[in-house]
């Protein structure tokens, strides 16, 4: 530490003693992103204070926070397809964090949300009011829950298809199965892959 | 390797968007009217058959079609924009060679595919966009784009093909079917240079496409010659992946009601001036000069008829909406004239540089300056909340003069409170 002439460098006993800093520990400074800043200096502030509370957590445990960030669209994933389009000021963030839109729709372009409207599908856990998340480019195989276009009118009901008949199947016992025949209008308009109720 | 082509084209389109979330009007005549439901812009098969024309005044036609049971749809554009992009995104699982050429066409370089399946392969990109969007396409395949336009309107004509033709399999009727197909139709033949060629005894596409070129270079212009040659297959016109940039902007509405005072006009004009400022600022360009125009309705040759305009040039190009603002009313305030009930205005935002070669003044102001991230801000606020949702006072809030939407379908596909709802 001292160099050869015997000027400068480690003088013992100069200093702050070990320890003696806001921890009360021995320290080390790192790089840290400003993006994690704000979460670091909270956990810091938190082990000042005392609360062991962070370090309790299980090893190995990945922290994922949802994306406050995330853009605020129906089906986002068209708002970055515009060339001259922005963007988002998400997109440095996307690591690591949870996307409602990832979980709930594999097939954007084919997307699309629908408001349920009545009773019969209630014990299939589809309430009115609630969401639909409905595929159209997903394959209505028998006992899919679909939305369906029966005679001009969008319905939501289970398919039932067996020796060659179709049926819209309820889940209510107030309501019948309704056979679809030659002479309905019956267009299947989607797969519900997902039902998004509020509590 | 030989280039292989495909457009796809959206069959009516702006009725297709609408039919999907209204299948009970499957098979009834619809139609869909332009901005401020103006004139009709699209037709569904059944109201064509009905011999309703394109771009037929409305309020012309409305008696006539209403007694046919025809349904009319103000213009949607949010729906409409939503609904290309996921026809587009579609096409892209395809081949990521795509050159999105309107809201409801798009060429797909094809090149390399098995020729003998091309068929078989347009087929499977119909069936996916239909089952995935509701809207029906045609394709048509062929070695160059002006052919393949050709393919694509022969294909659309005919039930018979399905919607899908490779013009390389019909080669031996080639010649027939451009004799069928009237010069002016031909994809880059304009109205003027129809009439032109039609005196010159060239009327359809055979004729044109076994013109000499070299007179078509003398008497037209190379753009035309490149028609004549792309038709008989030699590839002239490359696919566009980035848009070109915009060298003007402009914003214009007829108004809902006529207007008579100055204080309507300039809320007006200062709404056109912010959406054409945000949309020059979006393709990173600046305005060296600002148009505004007003004018009273054509349509009615009883009243005072009056139009103006004013090119306001600018000092150094600009894309700061307060700045323009300010100039657009100036503009405004040397043509507007008491009197007269105006039925348009208009902003036209010329000759636009890039934004990052803008040359700077020698003694910029300090605003200058702070206007950059002032924009950036109100843009990403806009952006994220909804146009309009912050903005310059001048814009006003009443907006009396906005267009006529008598018609107008929910925003299905862009606002939650609009869902298409299923019931019991």
């Amino acid at each position: 530490m001292v160099n050869k002439r015997g000027h400068g460098g480690h003088r013992p006993g100069a200093g702050r003693p070990e320890g003696t800093g806001k921890f009360g520990e021995k320290t080390k400074p790192i790089r840290v992103p400003n993006s994690l800043l704000p979460q670091i200096t909270e956990i810091l502030d938190a082990h000042k204070a005392g609360s062991k509370k962070i370090f309790m957590m299980p090893q190995n445990a990945e922290i994922m926070l949802p994306d406050e960030n995330a853009e605020h669209s129906g089906v986002p994933f068209f708002s970055n397809m515009v060339a001259a389009g922005f963007p988002s000021p998400a997109d440095d963030h996307m690591d690591d964090r949870l996307d409602l839109n990832e979980y709930l729709v594999s097939h954007p372009a084919a997307t699309f949300f629908v408001r349920v409207q009545g009773l019969s599908m209630i014990n299939a856990g589809i309430q009115p009011d609630d969401i639909l998340v409905v595929d159209r480019s997903m394959d209505p195989a028998h006992g899919k829950v679909i939305v369906a276009a029966l005679d001009g009118d969008l319905t939501v009901k289970r398919i039932s298809k067996q020796n060659g008949q179709i049926t819209l199947m309820p889940e209510n016992d107030d309501y019948d199965p309704i056979e679809i025949t030659a002479e309905m209008s019956f267009i299947i308009w989607g797969v519900v892959t997902s039902v998004i109720h509020k509590v | 390797m030989p280039r292989v082509l495909a457009l796809v084209d959206c069959n009516n389109f702006y009725a297709s968007c609408e039919l999907v979330f209204a299948p009970k009007l499957e098979g009834h005549p619809i139609v869909v009217l332009s901005n401020n439901d103006g004139c009709i812009v699209a037709r569904n098969s059944e109201s064509k058959k009905l011999g309703i024309p394109l771009g037929a005044p409305w309020h012309k036609v409305k008696k006539t079609t209403r007694r046919h049971g025809v349904q009319a749809f103000s213009s949607n554009s949010a729906l409409y924009g939503d609904m290309s992009a996921r026809v587009m995104n579609i096409l892209t699982s395809f081949t990521p060679t795509i050159e999105i050429y309107s809201i409801d066409e798009a060429f797909m370089d094809l090149t390399g595919a098995p020729v003998n399946s091309l068929t078989e392969y347009g087929r499977r990109i119909c069936q996916t966009v239909h089952q995935g969007t509701g809207i029906p396409v045609s394709v048509g395949i062929a070695s160059t784009k002006t052919l393949a336009k050709v393919a694509n309107r022969i294909a659309k004509k005919n039930p018979e093909t399905g919607g899908v033709l490779n013009l390389e399999k019909v080669k031996l009727h080639l010649d027939s079917l451009l004799t069928q197909i009237s010069v002016g139709d031909i994809w880059g033949v304009g109205r003027r240079w129809s009439k032109k060629l039609h005196s010159a005894g060239i009327t359809n596409g055979r004729e044109l496409r076994d013109a000499d070129t070299r007179w078509i270079r003398n008497q037209f212009n190379v753009v035309l010659e490149r028609t004549v040659l792309e038709l008989r297959g030699q590839p002239c016109i490359e696919l566009e992946f980035a848009p070109p940039k915009k060298q003007t902007i402009m914003c214009s509405r007829s108004f809902g009601n006529r207007i008579t005072h100055q204080d309507a006009l300039r809320e007006a004009v200062c709404n056109y001036t912010t959406i054409a400022t945000a949309k020059m600022r979006k393709q990173k360009s600046c305005t060296q000069a600002v148009t505004v125009f007003i004018q009273t309705s054509l349509l009615n040759k009883k009243e005072p008829q009056y139009s103006n305009s004013c090119t306001v040039p600018l000092g150094k190009p600009c894309n700061d909406t307060g700045e323009l603002i300010h100039h657009a009313l100036g503009g405004l305030n040397s043509i507007y004239k008491p009197g007269f009930r105006y039925a348009r205005a208009g902003v036209i935002l010329l000759d636009l540089v890039p934004q990052d070669v803008e040359q700077g003044t020698l003694f910029p102001s300090t605003e200058e300056y702070a206007s950059s991230p002032l924009m950036n801000t109100l843009d990403d606020i806009n952006q994220k909340h909804g146009r309009g949702k912050l903005r310059f006072a001048a814009e006003g809030f009443a907006h009396k003069w906005q267009m006529k939407q008598n018609h107008k379908s929910p925003a299905y596909t862009t606002k939650w409170d609009e869902l298409p709802k299923a019931g019991d």
